[in-house]
């Protein structure tokens, strides 16, 4: 649970951030964010990685939220 | 019914499959991930032109096909939970049904790409095309695989002998099949709802 608020906090200081961009589109920023809630649970719970050793649910963990703060970034050079 | 496989101990962690399958994942995951970003940064571009684009694309065709891929990794990991625990019956059915949903999501594709191809969009059309096609077509490579995975999975679990040591190979190959959803689950984001 912790692990998850972690990332939680990270999501929500992204999105402060974002916040004082002008123009910046919320329904894309949500978007991209459930998106990648969504592919953390398919690989949590389709893939198993729920009970897999922690350092490949670890790699995962850290992939979804690397990816998701990657691409709201690229996307915000845009707006 | 043949003998079962439990992870008894569920605080126990358990690699499910083959360590080099994972690794192909991971190899896999990163490769879509620079692909992801270097479309978005394109994107960021051409703002004005992609969304333009994008209105010209079937989000309906785009929703069902996440809608069946979403039902079909939840339909393997039935399968592979009812091959874990003997229920040999119930992991042949949802096998059979996660293949259907495969092949309905490439006969909705190939509807898609004909609807495309017929009004003269095509890989050449512009930027956004381009991506369409290319991040498209990997993942209908990775479909056919994934299909073909599975097919082999259900011939496993259709041998009256499967047993622990089949159970291995059935999670290296069912893991491959939700990494298929996550790409595309990715993929419908970015082409179909990103304004």
């Amino acid at each position: 649970m912790g692990r998850l608020d972690s990332g939680d906090g990270i999501v929500v200081a992204v999105w402060t951030w974002i916040g004082f961009r002008e123009k910046f589109h919320y329904a894309t920023a949500a978007i991209l964010i459930i998106t990648f809630v969504k592919i953390r649970f398919v690989f949590l719970d389709f893939m198993e990685l729920r009970t897999a050793p922690w350092p490949l649910r670890m790699a995962f963990e850290v992939w979804a939220i690397a990816a998701c703060v990657t691409l709201l970034g690229l996307y915000s050079l845009g707006v | 019914m043949s003998s079962t496989y439990e992870v008894t101990d569920s605080a126990k962690p358990h690699l499910p499959g083959e360590s080099g399958v994972w690794m192909f994942i991971i190899g896999d995951v990163l490769i879509f991930s620079l692909l992801f970003s270097v479309f978005v940064y394109d994107r960021s571009q051409e703002v004005a032109l992609f969304i333009e684009q994008q209105q010209l694309l079937n989000q309906t065709f785009g929703l069902v096909n996440t809608l069946l891929l979403l039902t079909s990794s939840w339909l393997v990991a039935l399968a592979v939970h009812g091959a874990r625990t003997g229920h040999l019956s119930q992991a042949r059915g949802c096998f059979v049904l996660a293949i259907l949903g495969g092949i309905g999501f490439v006969v909705i594709k190939y509807f898609e790409w004909s609807e495309k191809l017929t009004a003269d969009l095509t890989i050449e059309t512009n930027n956004f095309f381009m991506y369409y096609y290319l991040m498209t077509g990997i993942h209908l490579m990775h479909m056919f695989i994934g299909i073909g995975v599975l097919v082999f999975l259900w011939q496993c679990v259709r041998d009256a002998e499967f047993n622990t040591q089949g159970m291995g190979v059935l999670e290296s190959g069912a893991c491959f099949w939700p990494l298929v959803d996550i790409v595309w689950i990715a993929l419908f984001a970015l082409l179909y709802l990103m304004r």
